[in-house]
């Protein structure tokens, strides 16, 4: 019986569906902002031609598009990496917050939902954003460091598909949740997992193979500016 | 020519002779042709009243000579600030050919204000709970010229989620909230421009329902509410009508109202389909060669080309009244003038009445008619098109012709699906759905979002459909559904799937008896059965 479920949570992707930004803003934004010029001037030029082949992992997987493209990270400090995750949020992420994000948000807490981020983005990155929606939790890719920088590799499991099915999955154990009165809000056909774990999936301004699925399913379709 | 077997029949009604041609009924976005039992009775519409000739005067001079209260032009001052609120697409049905009449009443309507040097004019769709209309819907019902004008600054829906949009306007003696749309609540006037198309719509409730919030809305948005109606297309026996006046007389005491209403006749068929309104005894050889070639051309089509041509299909309606001022006198005209067009007397009840479910329902303009919304329109509106008693007796069948498709705009109905996949399966109980679902879908995030954001409907809106067939589901012993394409829908509803027209009667008979009295209503345009 429905009415005998559980309390739920609300897991929430990120790019693209609450924000209009990608991971390709967030690691040029951390190549801008390197120190010194000449670094940044490199390390943003080598991320501007990295982007094809971005394109090219992430036809293969999204497990593929990680490994190339946190590759790309290496070398960068952890105290940096948090300092400027601070002017991420107010220079990148927040101008790119989808204006319906915090009602969303919001009308979902009242319902007394616990709200959870679950990303392909690295940890880091994301904090500010996490304290400033008021997320309870996040589920975040983390950077492998060594000596306090970032080695280009990210600790497993990578968030990313399948992953974050699995993640959404031993949270709601471990938190006691509901996963038949839980939420997921995604944009790209490569989040399906994470959607179809939950008895509420919604599609947020989903890319085609999504929308196809939605379609198939019945289920809802949110289209945010 | 057929042979009237049974005594003198009312006018607009036929019986079935063995010599009567087969009649034919909608069924979603194709056309069925039935041979029906002899003696079977047809009940027809009215033929449209002859529209006024000049609708633009028409409509000054309602508003020139109001019922109950100032002429407009003498209520205006300049810098008062003036709302007009309008109809939503779910009026007329279907969409009427251009203009609208909502553009014509608003070309008389803007220059009277402008004259006044009245400038702060906000154009407001009442849609209610209803999906909001996209930008085109929107352009199309006023015209390029006002939409250019005013949109979308001054020209927008209302969102019955917006915290900060709505104020509370009282409380009535039976504890009956009442939150408003507030610009309109705020305003020194607001003009309310009303079409009248069934007798349920207009009146108080334009206001009270229209631009009202979801709590507003439950006191009379229930099954109780529709089962004390009887029926809710008669106004004066009509539980709905009651607690909307209730709830009038709060918006009348806080606010000036000026109320313009329309009555449209009921030519909806553009002339290649105007013989669909014709008894069939009637038609000539280029009728049936154009029904012939309809079921032809939409059967090798598949559903969503059917659909796409009924609904560029645009209705050639014409003005028949028009009145303006306070609500109550003006919708009693309006009342009158409606029933004119829509009533016919027909002599006593029947066991078994056929219906065809065309492809539109208020809540499916450019859209698809769901499950739930065939419901609505079976046990609900067709089954409520009465006065004084039901057409089909207590515990008669009623049977419909439909698809019966599993089949879902995500977009405009996202909570329906979860409605009908999951909720239905559970209970068919309408007070147990309104107890246990009906807030939760409401408060739905996503459910909001959609509706606030997008073009959906609110996440509460598949109940009060469901609960708009109460009476009926509770009348009636039988529903059997011809040309369903599956089984479940029609199982998942409640009701029976016939292979066709004749098993459908052969199973009311058994139901009801060999000698049962059979009456189709050919419908539409609506028919309002006074049923004697």
């Amino acid at each position: 019986m429905i009415g005998a479920l559980g309390p739920g949570a609300a897991f929430y992707d990120l790019d693209g569906t609450l924000v209009r930004t990608n991971l390709v803003h967030v690691l040029l934004f951390y190549a801008r902002n390197d120190r010194g010029l000449l670094k940044s001037l490199q390390r943003t030029a080598v991320s501007v031609a990295g982007i094809p082949l971005f394109f090219a992992a992430e036809r293969v997987s999204r497990q593929a598009f990680n490994e190339v493209f946190f590759r790309f990270f290496r070398g960068l400090t952890a105290d940096r990496l948090r300092l400027l995750a601070e002017e991420l949020w107010e220079q990148v992420l927040e101008p790119a917050l989808r204006p319906e994000a915090a009602e969303l948000i919001e009308r979902s807490r009242a319902q007394g939902l616990r709200q959870v981020l679950v990303t392909g983005a690295f940890d880091l990155a994301v904090a500010p954003l996490v304290r400033e929606l008021g997320f309870d939790d996040c589920g975040a890719n983390r950077l492998d460091l060594a000596d306090g920088r970032a080695t280009g590799h990210l600790v497993p499991p990578v968030m990313a598909g399948a992953a974050k099915a699995g993640w959404i999955r031993a949270y709601a154990e471990r938190e006691g949740l509901s996963l038949g009165s839980s939420y997921a809000y995604a944009d790209s056909l490569s989040d399906l997992p994470m959607l179809s774990v939950v008895g509420r999936p919604t599609a947020v301004n989903p890319d085609a193979g999504l929308r196809r699925v939605a379609r198939e399913q019945g289920w809802p379709v949110l289209w945010l500016s | 020519m057929s042979v009237r077997l049974r005594g003198r029949p009312d006018a607009g009604t036929v019986f079935i002779d063995t010599d009567s041609a087969p009649r034919v009924l909608h069924c979603g976005e194709s056309l069925l042709e039935a041979r029906l039992p002899v003696g079977t009775r047809v009940v027809y519409p009215r033929p449209p009243i002859a529209p006024v000739s000049d609708a633009h005067e028409a409509i000054r001079e309602a508003i020139e000579n109001p019922l109950g209260c100032d002429p407009l032009p003498a209520q205006l001052r300049p810098g008062m600030r003036v709302t007009i609120a309008m109809d939503d697409i779910s009026l007329p049905l279907p969409p009427m050919e251009r203009p609208d009449v909502r553009q014509t009443a608003l070309e008389v309507l803007l220059p009277i204000l402008a004259e006044a040097g009245v400038d702060d004019i906000h154009l407001l769709v009442a849609n209610s709970l209803h999906r909001k209309m996209t930008e085109s819907e929107m352009r199309r019902a006023v015209g390029d010229d006002i939409h250019r004008e005013f949109y979308p600054d001054r020209y927008y829906c209302h969102d019955a989620e917006d915290p900060q949009g709505l104020v509370t306007i009282g409380t009535t003696p039976h504890g009956e909230r009442l939150r408003l749309n507030r610009r309109a609540s705020e305003s020194d006037l607001l003009i309310y421009l009303n079409i009248n198309l069934v007798p349920m719509d207009g009146g108080h409730k334009s206001v009270t329902v229209g631009l009202c919030d979801y709590e507003s809305l439950r006191p009379h948005h229930e099954p109780q509410t529709i089962l004390d109606s009887d029926s809710y297309m008669d106004p004066a026996r009509s539980a709905l009508s009651r607690k909307c006046e209730r709830m009038g007389r709060l918006v009348d005491a806080a606010l000036n109202v000026f109320h313009v209403e329309t009555v449209l006749n009921n030519r909806m068929y553009p002339p290649e389909l105007a013989f669909l309104a014709k008894n069939e005894d009637d038609f000539d050889d280029r009728d049936r060669l154009k029904l012939r070639a309809a079921r032809l051309a939409l059967d090798r089509l598949p559903w969503s080309a059917r659909r796409a041509f009924f609904q560029r299909l645009p209705a050639p309606y014409g003005l028949i009244g028009c009145w303006a001022g306070r609500t109550e006198p003006v919708h009693e005209r309006t009342l009158a003038r409606c029933f004119e067009q829509y009533a016919v007397a027909v002599e006593g009840q029947c066991d078994v009445l056929i219906a065809g479910v065309p492809y539109i329902s208020p809540y499916n303009v450019n859209s698809i008619l769901n499950p739930v919304l065939v419901q609505v329109m079976g046990p609900g509106y067709l089954f409520n098109l009465y006065r004084g008693r039901p057409l089909v007796r207590r515990g008669g069948v009623l049977i419909l012709a439909h698809p019966c498709y599993d089949a879902f705009d995500t977009a405009s109905h996202p909570s329906y699906v979860e409605f009908f996949h999951r909720l239905l399966p559970e209970t068919r109980d309408a007070f147990e759905l309104r107890e246990r679902y009906e807030e939760s879908f409401a408060r739905d995030p996503r459910y909001v979002a959609a509706y606030r954001h997008g073009h959906a409907y609110h996440g509460a809106h598949p109940f009060f459909m469901w609960y708009w067939g109460e009476n009926g589901r509770r009348h009636l012993g039988k529903i059997i559904v011809v040309g369903a394409e599956n089984g479940y829908v029609p199982e998942r509803l409640g009701w029976e799937r016939a292979a066709s027209l004749e098993e459908a009667i052969a199973m009311g008979r058994s139901h009801v008896g060999r000698s049962a009295e059979v009456t189709m209503l050919h419908l539409p345009p609506i028919v309002i059965a006074d049923v004697a």
